[in-house]
């Protein structure tokens, strides 16, 4: 128990310290627990951080079951996740009481106009960043186009097409493989 | 009853949504769209902008937020809650056999075709936000059309972002400020 409860403490403090995205949190978990705590190797994880992204949820949440259940097993991902996500739970709840007696605010209602410019140019540079990874070639080009017209045009739920754009991955690959080795063969 | 369709709407999020904090926007649009009187596509920007510039992962800050909007404090828990479980439980089964499952050649070639539809949907998030700041559809004249005093904003920020790359929060700041100066 009492390890547990050291587990939720760290991860609380991981998660008050963790500004942003989940690679924010890289250096933080790196210093306090592969050189204070040695709990885990940076190559472990880096490994987490990279399934972290293949699986669904948010990144540093990942990390951070994976760290806990390889300490302390079930519980001790039970209690890793807990502890990340207090803080937000906590700042943000406050946070939004009192941002809610701004409501009808003139000057408020300036400042958020203004801020939600901020974050269209913030979603275009994560679009920017993705982009670099996600579109190699033209079969991820047209998917891409496929899920942005399939979304704003018809409005297809985007359950819907992660689905189908994986489904598609796998077949097209499958095609794909297959005509290499074919031709590899002659 | 709502608390239980929060927790639905935000499981399926956390189920579906890979690819980090930013890859549930859509799914939050989507949320938005079904449920207007949960909250405003003008407020999850707002929602956004806070999630970005407070201590937190942005993703569970963002679900703490919406949750909160039509919930209050148990609302917020509630859909943290519902986003995390899927994950939860995925990650301790494949734990076992890590580096297999990040090799497998069914995930990979999954996420060779993911990514791209992640970024096709996170470009119709930006889009339903972009084109209500920059355009004016109840505008009478022409020159009222389009709002300038945004998209120079927009340009100011965008190159801003791209060249000097230091925090979102900076960007946020400066947003605000200009906002309240030039009465946006």
């Amino acid at each position: 128990m009492k390890e547990l409860l050291r587990l939720y403490g760290l991860f609380f403090k991981i998660g008050i310290m963790t500004f942003g995205g989940g690679y924010a949190m890289l250096p933080i978990l790196e210093r306090e627990l592969v050189e204070k705590r040695k709990y885990v190797t940076m190559e472990e994880i880096m490994d987490y951080f990279a399934v972290g992204q293949c699986t669904p949820g948010i990144i540093a949440v990942n990390t951070a079951t994976f760290i806990g259940f390889k300490r302390r097993g079930i519980l001790g991902g039970i209690f890793t996740t807990l502890g990340v996500v207090s803080p937000s739970v906590l700042i943000i709840s406050l946070l939004a009481s009192v941002l809610q007696l701004l409501a009808g605010n003139e000057i408020a209602s300036h400042a958020f106009n203004g801020i939600s410019v901020a974050v269209c140019t913030l979603i275009i540079q994560a679009i920017l960043k993705l982009i670099k990874t996600g579109i190699k070639d033209i079969f991820t080009l047209i998917i891409c186009l496929a899920a942005f017209v399939a979304s704003f045009i018809l409005n297809i739920s985007p359950i819907i097409i992660v689905i189908v754009s994986a489904v598609l991955g796998v077949v097209y690959k499958a095609i794909y493989d297959k005509r290499s080795a074919k031709r590899e063969a002659k | 009853m709502i608390y239980l369709l929060l927790f639905w709407e935000f499981f399926k999020t956390g189920l579906f949504a890979i690819g980090g904090g930013l890859a549930t926007i859509p799914f939050l649009m989507d949320i938005s769209a079904r449920h207007p009187h949960w909250y405003t596509m003008e407020e999850l920007s707002n929602m956004i902008a806070v999630s970005e510039s407070t201590p937190g992962p942005i993703g569970i800050n963002m679900a703490t937020y919406v949750g909160f909007s039509p919930g209050g404090v148990l609302g917020g828990i509630i859909a943290t809650t519902a986003i995390v479980l899927p994950s939860l439980v995925i990650i301790m089964v494949i734990a076992g056999f890590l580096s297999k499952f990040r090799e497998s050649s069914i995930v990979q070639n999954t996420f060779y075709s993911l990514r791209p539809a992640v970024i096709g949907m996170l470009g119709v998030s930006l889009a339903s936000m972009i084109i209500p700041l920059f355009f004016n559809l109840s505008a009478t004249a022409v020159f009222e059309f389009i709002n300038l005093k945004a998209v120079a904003l927009f340009a100011l920020l965008l190159f801003g972002i791209l060249k000097f790359k230091k925090h979102p929060i900076v960007y946020i700041a400066i947003g605000a400020i200009i906002g309240i100066i030039f009465k946006f």
